[in-house]
């Protein structure tokens, strides 16, 4: 030793008392001649004694002395005809670097890791390694703690500080692990990071100490959770083609201040979205008034709406600000606008113009300062052409529209939002649901969801209630999911086999399912769309669960609602669409 | 005024975070800062929370400990306990220090090794 270029550098500034070495096996190491091809490779560590600044300075020492404080300043000889400063070396490199002695305190960390912490060198210096660093592996999953045995068999030490010689393992020494975890710094904030060791060694192969690189993880994660989650506006959360849309329209359409129309099937998410471009619009700090007023009756809804002036009726002893009015300043979400009786449609036409609501009663209109959101599950433009909607009132609304497609057209947002469902009711229920078995999931896939995501989210929770484990299986779905796909595949075997369906069939003849077939059959339809046949067998299912809801409840809608786990406008709009009333 | 310190631990050192520490130590002084006596709580998982707990159970006045995340360290000082951070060293040089009314956050008591 001692021939070498870094070794002459080092003789020339006169340094003693320490030398890291790169990449150096030992002389008798069956790899000593690739040693001896690199002798003149190798480059040295030296400590410059402190003084009058060195003429080889490649910084300025203002930096660098004050962080390092009045410490020796490492320089790297052998690079260059004259050392390289090792601190300014490491201040250039992106991710944190600490040079550790073998005692696992530290002697040098570059800039970024002085970021990272929010310790300089100057402070630190000599203290062990954990307490500067503070990473989450550094007390139990610390690298260095973990006894190494060399390739002689001899056990060495850990990180207490004991001096250890691995002059043996040479080039078989374990490859730097990276190990992920997180530091808490200095500035009580918790950063996640990537942290690796290598080992340093002087000329004759012996560890000298340790360089830790740490690495910061925080835009990589942001990014995995941005993708994890999807786009979201609010709580709406999803990422399919369908769902982006819609996110991309929604920022401008909060900040729009003109009434707007949602339309979506039911347990789409148009309650969340109205709510969610309230609260993303200028008007968040004022009121989000909800109103839902397709089971009063005409002059109820008109006095719960626009309010009633004292004496206006019979019952009125005094005055009522009525939801426009409870809305002032803020946002008015009108549920189910197909439902509000055609004269109450005019007065907000009035309003939609003039800016002003007459309350029952009153003389004199009164001015109100709201945003309209009104929303419906049916398509509006029948409901215009059924007369019960008001034309001119739909063209208002319908300057700004905005559809929330149903779940089925939906694709990865099934599995997507089931996840987050279940992650979000494990959470809360304290329960390590991961995730669901394959079957489950393809159970859910196969399932059309017309109840949409409201139906998804108590599947999830219902799920996430009867699992145990970390794992939902088959058994802790919902029954009827699986009585749905058996239909579904029973008259998908039917409609292979060709049958035409006889008075003998096994399908009862009251079914809706044999009425569809039956009806298919009589029109000439094709009736080999699998879809529509699994969409019919829902329906069915739901025709059948809404009688025997009624039936065990005594025809008591409300509890029958109850029953059902809808709300009783759900339970009406059903019987109403498969002409149960 | 008596006052109670609450240290979490590793070893005899001020453990190198508040929610990894899986032991505590809490030092009870007199009005004059004398000290009275000294217990040790083993916790079953380390947890910040249960520090937390302990401190406001144990009706600390300070906590003396290195690296805390800010949602405990607010929580600490919102309930009107002193959080003395960063703190790096040997817990009884720290105790000694705060008797002394000379302990700041931030204080590294190790004696520095030089290489």
């Amino acid at each position: 030793m001692g021939n070498g270029p870094g070794r002459d550098a080092a003789s020339r500034t006169g340094e003693t008392e320490r030398r890291f070495r790169r990449d150096a096996p030992h002389p008798a190491h069956p790899l000593g001649n690739r040693h001896n091809a690199q002798q003149r490779n190798r480059c040295f560590v030296s400590i410059q004694q402190t003084g009058p600044a060195a003429p080889h300075t490649t910084r300025p020492r203002t930096g660098a002395g004050a962080r390092h404080g009045a410490s020796p300043l490492p320089h790297v000889a052998g690079l260059s005809p004259l050392p390289v400063d090792l601190a300014a070396m490491l201040d250039a490199l992106p991710v944190g670097v600490a040079l550790l002695d073998t005692d696992c305190t530290i002697r040098l960390m570059n800039r970024a890791l002085e970021t990272l912490t929010g310790f300089t060198t100057a402070e630190v210096r000599g203290i062990p390694c954990r307490h500067a660093l503070r990473a989450s592996i550094c007390l139990h999953r610390c690298p260095l703690r973990r006894p190494l045995t060399t390739a002689s068999g001899v056990t060495v030490a850990t990180a207490s500080g004991a001096h250890y010689d691995l002059a043996d393992d040479g080039e078989r020494s374990p490859t730097p692990q990276a190990q992920e975890g997180d530091i808490l710094n200095r500035h009580r904030r918790r950063i996640p990071v990537r942290m690796s060791m290598a080992p340093l060694r002087d000329a004759d192969g012996r560890v000298v100490g340790w360089l830790h690189a740490v690495e910061d993880l925080t835009l990589v994660r942001e990014l995995e959770e941005k993708t994890a989650k999807g786009e979201a506006f609010g709580p709406l959360v999803g990422r399919s083609v369908a769902m982006e849309r819609v996110f991309q329209a929604l920022p401008a359409v909060a900040q729009n201040d003109t009434p707007l129309l949602v339309t979506g099937e039911t347990g789409t998410g148009k309650d969340t979205l109205a709510e969610a471009v309230h609260k993303a619009s200028s008007r968040a700090r004022e009121p989000f008034v909800k109103a839902s007023l397709s089971s009063l009756p005409e002059f109820l809804a008109e006095s719960e709406l626009f309010g009633h002036r004292k004496g206006a009726f019979p019952g009125a002893d005094e005055n009522k600000p009525g939801r426009f009015r409870m809305a002032q300043g803020g946002t008015l979400y009108l549920t189910e606008i197909g439902d509000l009786p055609l004269s109450i449609q005019g007065r907000l036409l009035a309003f939609l113009d003039e800016g002003v609501i007459y309350p029952v009663g009153a003389t004199e209109p009164a001015s109100c300062d709201v945003r309209l959101v009104v929303a419906t599950n049916r398509d509006p433009e029948q409901l215009v052409a059924e007369g019960r909607l008001r034309e001119d009132l739909f063209r208002r609304l319908s300057a700004v529209r905005l559809h929330l497609p149903p779940l089925r057209e939906r694709g990865e947002d099934i599995e997507f939002l089931l996840n987050h469902f279940m992650g979000h009711f494990a959470a809360r229920l304290k329960k390590t649901v991961r995730g669901c078995s394959g079957k489950a999931l393809r159970t859910l896939l196969d399932y059309p969801f017309p109840g949409n995501v409201r139906e998804l989210r108590n599947i999830a929770e219902y799920a996430v209630t009867l699992c145990h484990g970390e794992t939902v299986m088959p058994a802790h779905l919902p029954a009827y999911l699986f009585q749905a796909k058996a239909e579904a595949r029973r008259a998908e075997r039917e409609r292979r086999a060709g049958r035409a369906l006889s008075p003998q069939s096994p399908l009862s003849p009251l079914s809706p399912l044999a009425d569809n077939e039956q009806s298919a059959a009589q029109q000439g339809m094709p009736g080999d769309a699998a879809e529509p046949l699994a969409r019919a067998s829902v329906s069915d299912l739901e025709r059948r669960l809404i009688a025997d809801a009624l039936h065990r409840t005594g025809n008591r809608r409300g509890e029958a609602a109850e029953l059902l786990g809808w709300g009783r406008s759900t339970l009406w709009r059903k019987m109403k669409q498969y002409g149960m009333c | 005024m008596p006052a109670t310190l609450l240290i979490p631990l590793y070893r005899d050192e001020i453990a190198p975070r508040f929610d990894l520490a899986g032991e505590a130590l809490l030092v009870h002084l007199d009005a004059d800062g004398a000290e009275l006596s000294r217990s040790s709580v083993l916790l079953a998982h380390a947890s910040s929370e249960e520090l937390c707990r302990i401190a406001l159970e144990e009706k600390v006045r300070a906590v003396i400990c290195n690296g805390i995340d800010d949602e405990f360290w607010q929580y600490l000082r919102w309930k009107r306990i002193e959080v003395i951070d960063n703190v790096m060293g040997p817990a009884d040089e720290a105790i000694a220090r705060f008797r002394a009314d000379v302990l700041r956050p931030g204080d590294i008591l190790f004696h520095r090794s030089e290489p």
